[in-house]
């Protein structure tokens, strides 16, 4: 376990000097970047020398870096605040948006890959399998247009904003942010659902299943106690690198349901340049994902007996 | 259909295999296992069904200009917002523009576009993927942790962070998915390298004295190109899903290019307004095209992975 948190840490610290080469170096002048072709070189000068980016790339590194482990973000060109203050408050928004979406795709997920699995082949599997992929392969963006068009214009159910009132109860929030969370689904539903069923399909054919079969348990608890349980450990795997996935997915679903959250933070910054948002932002994006591998790793091996007692495979 | 347990082989390890003396291989074997591969191709549904769909895709944005009833660029301010009717199928934008022409002529920024991208990140991450899994040591270890890196960070944003530095058009969306493709890819091909490195025919290259180059591209890789394809197939949908994003985003093609995602992200916010039209159709193109290149992917994948 120490050998993979050290991997973690070296993958963090290469991510971080990506970032930082992508943010700082490619776009050249960055006050040049920010005041646009036509502004004067003094001025140009004059914000390199605010923004401490006329100094050697080494010490920019530096500070930024330990400023970062210090929980100094720096501060945001385009909100004038300092970046935490701007990152805390919308990751709690987007967690919010992202937990509605799991408690909803998780079990959906799971039921579906064990529906197709159980009758692999068959029409239901195809349906499934197929039904999943392309529900996974169309963009949220697109799913957010057709959902908004039937739930909120047609059927009038929804609300087609996603922003609900301060000081509004859950169950107000939920009715908000279904629409949103529901993009979400759809585009994560394939994934799980493929998992699970290449789980189930395994442990279905695996020797404890037919030992189970043979001693004459009813099929219920056969798939309950016995192929669920095997099947279900690569899924939490899944759950894990979506996280990841998540991100990005966030994005295009804030922008369109107008929720203040780290995806619209992230438009925000790019669309206004604001390179000391950006890049603390995608670090700390970087840093969730790989602690959710990393306790998906913990949860796996905890959870599966043989990895846990020590047996190799 | 199916998520690979192991390391995608070769498709023409199974031949070998078969083969009653598995020593040298026939000369005919490559081809006839690639014949089989087609005849499993053309009998799928799903890929025919694909084909049929991306056809007709291409096919706009090849000749939209001759297929649309009329011109995508021209506005109309006296006839803005107009729902879809016979004149206009699929009704009019805010500036009053066919959207029905403006669906089949922009079909072609992300169909040139899309494919350029994948193959550009397909080229770079095979090679990538063949030195890795070739050499191992240092090398390896180094390219995989920058790789692992790369890969710590949703496509998504990693493609944001570079368009805002390299300013927004064609090129840079084209640069930005092949180069955030290349990691993926070359996983999958490292893979499928320390497979076949162990084989005889490597090692009959290396005793002839072949030079490195020649061992890697001229005798290994013609055996990993089953996974290759697979891959290629398969990146060419997200990287539509990519590009329509990044479009709808407003970091990808720019206006007044006909383009779906930009359609989609200059109407939205009108569809609570009851103008559904102008951002619904080209939505639905997207949707369409990214399904029927994932029928594709899935009758390649099945093609190549029995």
């Amino acid at each position: 376990m120490a050998r993979r948190v050290a991997l973690g840490l070296v993958t963090l610290l290469i991510l971080s000097v990506i970032v930082f080469l992508i943010a700082q170096v490619l776009p050249g002048d960055v006050g040049r970047r920010i005041l646009g072709p036509f502004a004067d070189q003094r001025a140009v000068d004059a914000l390199n020398e605010q923004l401490g980016t006329n100094r050697s790339l080494v010490a920019q590194y530096w500070d930024w870096i330990t400023g970062f482990l210090t929980g100094d973000l720096g501060d945001s060109l385009a909100f004038r605040r300092p970046v935490s203050e701007v990152l805390g408050p919308a990751l709690v928004r987007s967690a919010k948006l992202a937990v509605l979406a799991f408690f909803i795709v998780v079990p959906l997920g799971i039921l579906g890959g064990v529906v197709a699995a159980r009758g692999e082949g068959r029409m239901r599997d195809r349906l499934v399998s197929v039904g999943g992929l392309s529900a996974t392969a169309v963009p949220e963006f697109v799913w957010a247009v057709t959902l908004i068009l039937i739930f909120s214009l047609t059927l009038g159910l929804l609300p087609s904003t996603a922003q609900f009132p301060d000081g509004s109860g859950p169950l107000t929030q939920i009715e908000y942010l279904l629409l949103p969370a529901l993009c979400l689904v759809f585009v994560l539903f394939g994934y799980i659902a493929r998992m699970a069923r290449a789980g189930t399909i395994e442990a279905l054919d695996a020797d404890y299943t037919r030992t189970a079969v043979l001693k004459g348990l009813p099929d219920r608890v056969v798939l309950r106690k016995h192929v669920l349980r095997n099947a279900l450990l690569p899924t939490i795997a899944v759950v894990a690198t979506q996280t990841g996935y998540l991100f990005g997915g966030l994005v295009a679903i804030e922008v369109i349901f107008n929720y203040q959250g780290i995806g619209q933070a992230m438009f925000r910054a790019v669309s206004q340049k604001d390179f000391p948002m950006l890049q603390s932002t995608v670090l700390v994006i970087g840093l969730i994902y790989l602690v959710a591998t990393l306790v998906a790793d913990i949860l796996y091996s905890v959870l599966n007996p043989r990895v846990r007692l020590g047996s190799a495979e | 259909m199916s998520v690979p347990q192991q390391p995608v082989g070769s498709p023409l390890d199974d031949a070998l295999a078969a083969s009653p003396a598995a020593g040298p291989r026939r000369p005919d074997e490559g081809r006839t296992a690639r014949r089989e591969q087609l005849r499993v191709l053309v009998r799928s549904k799903t890929f025919i069904a694909g084909a049929v769909i991306v056809g007709f895709w291409v096919l706009c944005a090849g000749f939209g200009e001759l297929l649309a009833p009329q011109d995508p660029l021209a506005p109309d301010p006296l006839n803005d917002l107009a729902a879809p009717s016979a004149d206009h199928w699929f009704g009019t934008d805010r500036l009053g523009r066919d959207v029905f022409s403006r669906v089949i002529v922009g079909a072609r920024d992300i169909i040139v576009v899309a494919p350029l991208a994948t193959l550009l990140g397909t080229v770079v991450g095979t090679a990538l993927g063949l030195v890795t899994g070739y050499f191992r040591g240092a090398v390896d270890d180094v390219l995989s942790r920058i790789i692992d890196a790369f890969l710590a960070l949703p496509v998504l944003i990693l493609g944001l962070l570079a368009i805002t530095a390299l300013g927004p058009s064609r090129g840079t969306v084209i640069l930005v998915i092949g180069a955030v493709f290349a990691p993926i890819i070359a996983r999958t091909v490292r893979a499928a390298v320390l497979t076949e490195r162990g084989m005889d025919y490597v090692a009959a290259a290396r005793l002839r004295n072949e030079r490195t180059p020649y061992v890697l591209f001229g005798e290994i890789l013609p055996n990993v190109m089953g996974p290759v394809t697979v891959e290629f197939t398969v990146r060419l949908g997200y990287a539509i899903f990519y590009v329509a994003t990044l479009s709808f985003l407003g970091f990808g093609i720019q206006p007044p290019a006909p383009d779906w995602g930009l359609q989609v992200f200059e109407h939205y916010g009108l569809i609570s307004g009851g103008f559904w039209w102008a951002a619904f159709f080209p939505a639905l193109a997207i949707a369409t095209l990214v399904i029927g290149v994932n029928l594709l992917a899935d009758g390649v994948t099945q093609a190549f992975e029995r």
